[in-house]
């Protein structure tokens, strides 16, 4: 489950600490206590910047920084692609292989393919998931995020 | 091996629970220490319940057949038992419940709709601690934004015990319950019972204890303890899930209303208006876990016939030893006393900046198996500034090797994350 791609983002973050964001959230795993606060820049549907600030354990941490890593520099609708494939993996319980498809879209996403196994600690690879998808929302205005996120 | 002065012996003892034979993740032997979050289970408690299903299984106190009228005596029994075990001055002041939580929440329910002089209304105040497992805590909050009543607490030292300085400004005569825990689930602190309950009494509010982490480990004497209700649980004790405890002074169950409605509480029922039977029937509502009280009963026979001193002063020097060697692994915080004296054993610490998921996930990795995050705690980890723990929490077939294994696996977790 611990693999070296998690533990490096966990030791070295990527983009790391809170800047200037359209929209801010909140997000906690209550069985375990992670906690995200995590801002959201758009220019247009370009997502500019995912800054984020929290405390959790290495899983919580790690997809946050790889979350940075993807989605910074995307368009909204490709960000989405990369969430849903993600939000898919997690929820496979072990049973999806990443295959070189998968790999294209997720990068070292992929990594935590071993934690889908663990049902204790999806929530926390999916923590700062769930909070982007909150504060996009929250950014680009509720009802047109939502249908976009839909 | 590690030999320590009043331990089990063990070796005997963990050839009565099956589950501590298992291996783990590719033949790792399983080195249990969840013991706060449940205990085993000993072969003698299973076949109890197997056997109450295969020859006995029947509803209580209302069949007149041969099946109903056993399982009513087992049942009967096991509360017999109960009252035995914590030397309850009359078996009916011992209701069967589901667990701890239930049995708080019936409390907070019986005061919330009594008359005077127990009632809790928008006048009176509400006493709890600062180190309540939540079902100590959010019981009394729901009755508080019900009654209006004014909910206060004792906050806790840097050692991690209670902090009584102002005992007499948070007691006081607008008190009417005072429930606060026995032995603290994370921090393992064993609370002075006699201060609280001199200064509650002083006032004329109830006590009620949480006796869910004392029940499996120490002697239990509700007279001692001189408290109005005390609460514990089953699974932690040897005994199935599902059957909980509350004790109370007779006077009290006689005096206080029901708080659930149904079946076996009653003693006629007519569309108008009901009339309720005698405690503790009047209590227990519907069709009890009547397997699980029969379970709890073999559990309380198989606690007994070892001691519960023995298991005391076992688990004493099992503690003592852990702190120790906590002690010496670099970046251990233990969080809570950090000596043995007035401590149960439930070990609660940090590791550094490692988050206590990881440092459970990589134990369970080594086959060791510990609770991380807040363990119904949470207050304590906002008060001492950490967003978890990890636990280890032993009982009466833990082992000084175990203790050796777990500080091994935290060397290992340290050397992976560091």
């Amino acid at each position: 489950m611990y693999q070296e791609v998690i533990l490096d983002h966990y030791k070295n973050p990527h983009g790391r600490g809170l800047r200037d964001g359209d929209a801010e959230v909140h997000h906690v795993n209550p069985t375990c206590g992670d906690e995200i606060t995590l801002r959201v820049k758009y220019d247009g549907t370009t997502i500019k910047d995912v800054s984020y600030e929290g405390q959790g354990c290495s899983i919580s941490q790690a997809s946050a920084s790889v979350l940075n890593e993807l989605l910074v520099g995307k368009e909204l609708a490709e960000a989405q692609k990369i969430q849903e494939a993600f939000l898919e993996l997690m929820q496979s319980k072990g049973r999806i292989e990443p295959d070189d498809a998968m790999e294209e879209i997720l990068e070292d996403a992929v990594a935590f393919a071993g934690v889908s196994k663990y049902p204790a600690r999806v929530k926390c690879a999916l923590l700062s998931w769930m909070a982007w998808k909150d504060a996009t929302a929250q950014a680009l205005g509720g009802a047109d995020a939502e249908r976009k996120t839909a | 091996m590690t030999q320590l002065p009043g331990l089990l012996d063990t070796e005997a003892i963990r050839k009565d629970f099956p589950v501590l034979d298992r291996l783990v993740h590719d033949g790792k032997k399983l080195v249990y220490l969840d013991n706060a979050a449940t205990s085993q289970k000993p072969r003698q408690v299973l076949d109890v319940l197997s056997e109450y299903y295969e020859r006995y299984n029947a509803n209580v106190h209302r069949g007149v057949h041969v099946l109903a009228e056993e399982a009513t005596a087992l049942y009967e029994g096991a509360r017999d038992k109960v009252a035995a075990f914590i030397n309850a001055p009359s078996r009916d002041e011992v209701i069967f419940t589901k667990n701890a939580s239930e049995s708080l929440n019936l409390v907070a329910n019986m005061l919330g709709w009594a008359d005077e002089p127990y009632r809790v209304d928008h006048d009176t105040e509400i006493v709890i601690t600062e180190m309540e497992h939540h079902s100590n805590i959010v019981p009394w909050q729901l009755l508080a934004q019900r009654t209006g009543a004014k909910l206060k607490w004792f906050g806790l030292t840097d050692d991690g015990r209670l902090d009584l300085s102002n005992i007499d400004e948070i007691i006081t005569e607008k008190t009417k319950i005072v429930s606060f825990v026995l032995v603290s689930n994370i921090l393992g602190t064993v609370n002075p019972v006699e201060a609280i309950v001199r200064r509650a009494q002083e006032v004329g509010a109830l006590v009620c204890i949480d006796a869910s982490q004392a029940a499996p480990h120490m002697p239990l004497d509700v007279q001692a303890l001189q408290a109005d209700f005390v609460a514990f649980t089953g699974h932690k004790m040897c005994g199935p899930t599902g059957i909980g405890v509350l004790w109370g002074r007779q006077e009290l169950l006689e005096d206080l209303p029901p708080f659930l409605g149904g079946g076996e509480m009653i003693e006629t029922v007519s569309m108008h208006s009901s009339t309720y039977a005698p405690a503790p029937h009047k209590f227990e509502a519907g069709t009890p876990p009547i397997a699980q009280a029969v379970g709890l009963g073999a559990a309380i026979d198989y606690l007994s016939s070892i001691g519960m001193d023995k298991i005391l002063a076992h688990e004493h020097a099992l503690t003592e030893y852990a702190v120790q060697r906590l002690s010496e692994v670099p970046d251990l915080r233990i969080i809570g006393p950090t000596t043995a004296e007035d401590r149960g054993a439930a070990i609660s610490f940090t590791l550094g900046d490692i988050h206590p998921h990881d440092v459970g996930q990589v134990l369970d990795e080594q086959g060791i198996a510990v609770r991380v995050g807040h363990h119904c705690a949470r207050p304590v980890c906002l008060r001492y500034g950490i967003p978890a723990t990890t636990r280890a929490s032993f009982y009466l077939y833990s082992t000084p090797a175990e203790i050796e294994a777990l500080v091994e696996g935290l060397e290992h977790v340290r050397n992976f994350f560091g």
